[in-house]
């Protein structure tokens, strides 16, 4: 049994009058994938959100219960949401590089954040990145290109290397491949393979198979709720719930 | 079955024939449009062209009657030049074109084929010519306004002698001067540099060229941080509540208030209570800044809700504050727009004429002003000023000022477009 990395504890969060998600509980394991699946709307993406508190953005948004990460409660008044997004970084549905070169993509976190004390420095940073997300072979000639004039899977990437240039523990993917074609779709599988050695991974993702492929552990959420977490192969294999059973064999959603 | 493919042929012939028939109508629509535009860019610059240049007249002034060796004058300063009398002797030197004429009346009549600043021209001559004056010097002096619309053609000579302001005796001056080859065209640097002027031949649009870009300049500074900011904090910072609902009906309704009313404001609050100085493109430009101010905050948020939430969204997960995320992301890529914006409301500015009559700039001013704080008229007002004038000479003038500001206004929307091209981001 790994350690446990984060920990969500009776989450409810509310849209105004509308709740999104109902009581839910569950722990993620260090540096291991953990995949979040179900049908669109079930609360999977609201749930990721909480953790990097994003959610924060939306006026309405109102969360209730705890959420903790190595122990410490993420929406306690004295957490600093810029550091908790330091330690947590975010990959999203759609690629969405800044509009700037490649190089500042990957660089505009560690400088906010004062990582980089020189220039080579944060060269060194954008270096490590782009190689960790498998994308410094194909841009090294053109580092102060557009990271905009990428192809949709190197945007993805260059998004990736943008979340580990400030060194987080944890990396949340919101369907991170769903804009994607196949081949690129493969090799951001791969990639999260390689960085699981370093990184606590949640992915939300629609596609059951690729939950399959890359997780160890799985969360199946439907109206809100959280009906099952467990090993993957149990998931998939024997879910205990019948909901579950319903949803991976393909009778909704 | 054909029956069937007959009616579908028929009833897509009738969808085609409909679509021409609403094509013939958008073309026509803009046409009409382009025609007037086309109308009223001819009737200004056919009536306005000629303002452009101006009649001069070559007299030849025997500067050794003023003093004996001409060049002495090299060691006079301005002041000495300035305090010659020489008005007789100008006078003089026009005589000299007819040396014939001896009645008073007749010399009378000559004089007056000139601009009443003869003497003042031929000073000037003597000033910045002053090292080097031979014993007759050939000087070009500006027609009156007469002689200059009768030169143009643009004055009707056959009108009963009692019913036009120019004399038969003058156009006998006249026609004979033509003959002799002395009256010729010049370019009309004057009407570019100068103030306004009681004589029409020697009013220009210098000195509200420049008082409408001292207040166009007063707009900018005060009108572009102020509504830049206000619309970041309302689309970016500001929650969403009836306060701010509130404000946002009112930035609307701003727009749309009536520019006179402005004008009322300055009058009551910016002249009286706070007491600044009337008739001066500080006031007007603060004015003009109230009325500006909605359109770049409705512009630049615009342009700040066209980008992406998702590079907000990206700032935001590495780290950033909202502030860095606002300030180094969404701006930068909200900017081409904003500035767009902030252009056209310049431009509105220029052309605005009513809150600054009510501000006293529609004072007549002959001195260009120097700085912000002096008396000064504007453009629009300038136009306004010189169309309700009596005399010919301001007919084309009034036309000439339209140009210029139509030429202004081009220039500035050529600038909005060029801004926009280079700067917008490419995704």
């Amino acid at each position: 049994m790994k350690s446990i990395k984060i920990k969500a504890d009776n989450l409810n969060v509310y849209y105004g009058e509308k709740q999104a998600l109902f009581d839910v509980s569950m722990y993620m394991e260090e540096k291991q994938v953990t995949a979040l699946i179900g049908p669109s709307g079930c609360g999977k993406s609201t749930f990721i959100r909480c953790l990097n508190r994003m959610n924060d953005v939306i006026d309405i948004c109102k969360v209730q219960g705890k959420i903790e990460i190595d122990g410490n409660d993420i929406y306690a008044p004295d957490m600093q949401v810029e550091q908790l997004r330091e330690r947590v970084g975010m990959v999203f549905q759609k690629p969405n590089p800044f509009p700037k070169s490649i190089f500042e993509n990957v660089a505009y976190g560690p400088r906010i954040h004062g990582i980089a004390e020189h220039k080579s420095d944060l060269e060194e940073i954008v270096v490590t990145s782009l190689k960790k997300a498998a994308l410094f072979d194909e841009v090294k000639d053109r580092l102060y290109d557009a990271g905009t004039g990428l192809s949709g899977g190197q945007q993805q990437r260059l998004c990736i290397a943008r979340a580990i240039s400030v060194n987080p523990d944890i990396i949340l993917m919101d369907e991170p491949c769903s804009a994607l074609d196949p081949i690129a779709t493969a090799r951001i599988e791969e990639l999260m393979g390689d960085l699981k050695t370093e990184y606590t991974i949640i992915i939300v993702t629609h596609s059951m198979q690729q939950a399959a492929r890359v997780s160890s552990r799985t969360g199946f959420f439907h109206l809100g709720k959280l009906v099952e977490v467990d090993k993957t192969e149990t998931i998939f294999s024997n879910p205990s719930d019948q909901r579950t059973q319903d949803y991976i064999t393909g009778r909704f959603g | 079955m054909t029956d069937r493919i007959e009616q579908r042929i028929n009833s897509l012939n009738k969808r085609l024939n409909s679509e021409k028939r609403f094509r013939i109508y958008c073309i026509g629509a803009m046409s009409f449009a382009l025609a007037w535009v086309l109308i009223l860019f001819l009737n200004i610059f056919s009536s306005g062209y000629s303002a452009f240049y101006r009649t001069v007249i070559q007299v030849d002034v025997p500067f050794l009657n003023l003093i004996e060796d001409t060049t002495q004058f090299s060691e006079m300063s301005s002041e000495d030049i300035n305090n010659l009398s020489m008005y007789s002797f100008s006078k003089k030197a026009i005589y000299g074109l007819f040396p014939d004429i001896e009645e008073k009346k007749d010399k009378k009549m000559l004089i007056r084929l000139f601009s009443i600043e003869f003497e003042q021209e031929i000073r000037e001559f003597l000033k910045s010519n002053k090292s080097n004056i031979n014993e007759t010097e050939t000087i070009y002096l500006t027609a009156s306004d007469d002689v200059d619309q009768v030169n143009k053609g643009n004055y009707p000579r056959d009108l009963d002698e009692d019913k036009r302001r120019i004399k038969d005796i003058q156009l006998l001056f006249f026609d004979d001067l033509v003959d002799r080859g002395l009256v010729s065209y010049e370019f009309n640097l004057p009407f570019l540099m100068r103030g306004d002027s009681r004589e029409p031949e020697l009013a220009g649009v210098g000195g509200s060229i420049v008082g409408s870009l001292f207040t166009i300049l007063v707009v900018l500074i005060l009108s572009f941080p102020i509504g830049i900011f206000a619309a970041i904090y309302l689309e970016e910072f500001a929650p969403k509540n009836r306060i701010t609902d509130f404000i946002e009906i009112n930035i609307n309704n701003l727009a749309a208030v009536p520019s006179i009313v402005f004008g009322l404001l300055g009058l009551g609050i910016i002249l009286n209570t706070f007491g600044l100085p009337r008739s001066t493109p500080l006031v007007g430009g603060i004015v003009l800044s109230l009325m500006t101010l909605p359109t770049i905050i409705i512009a630049t948020r615009a342009s700040l809700r066209a980008v992406p939430p998702s590079i907000r969204e990206g700032a935001l997960a590495v780290g950033a504050t909202k502030m860095q995320a606002v300030m180094h992301h969404v701006v930068p890529v909200a900017m081409p727009g904003a500035l767009t914006g902030t252009i056209i409301g310049l431009a509105q500015a220029l052309g605005e004429t009513a809150p600054l009559l009510l501000i006293g700039m529609v004072a007549f001013v002959v001195d260009v002003p120097q700085t912000p704080l002096d008396a000064s008229a504007s453009l629009p007002v300038q136009v306004y000023l010189w169309s309700e004038s009596a005399e010919r000479g301001y007919v084309e003038k009034t036309s000439a000022t339209i140009m210029m500001l139509l030429g202004f206004l081009i220039l500035m929307n050529l600038a909005a477009v060029l801004i926009r091209r280079k700067f917008e981001t490419k995704w």
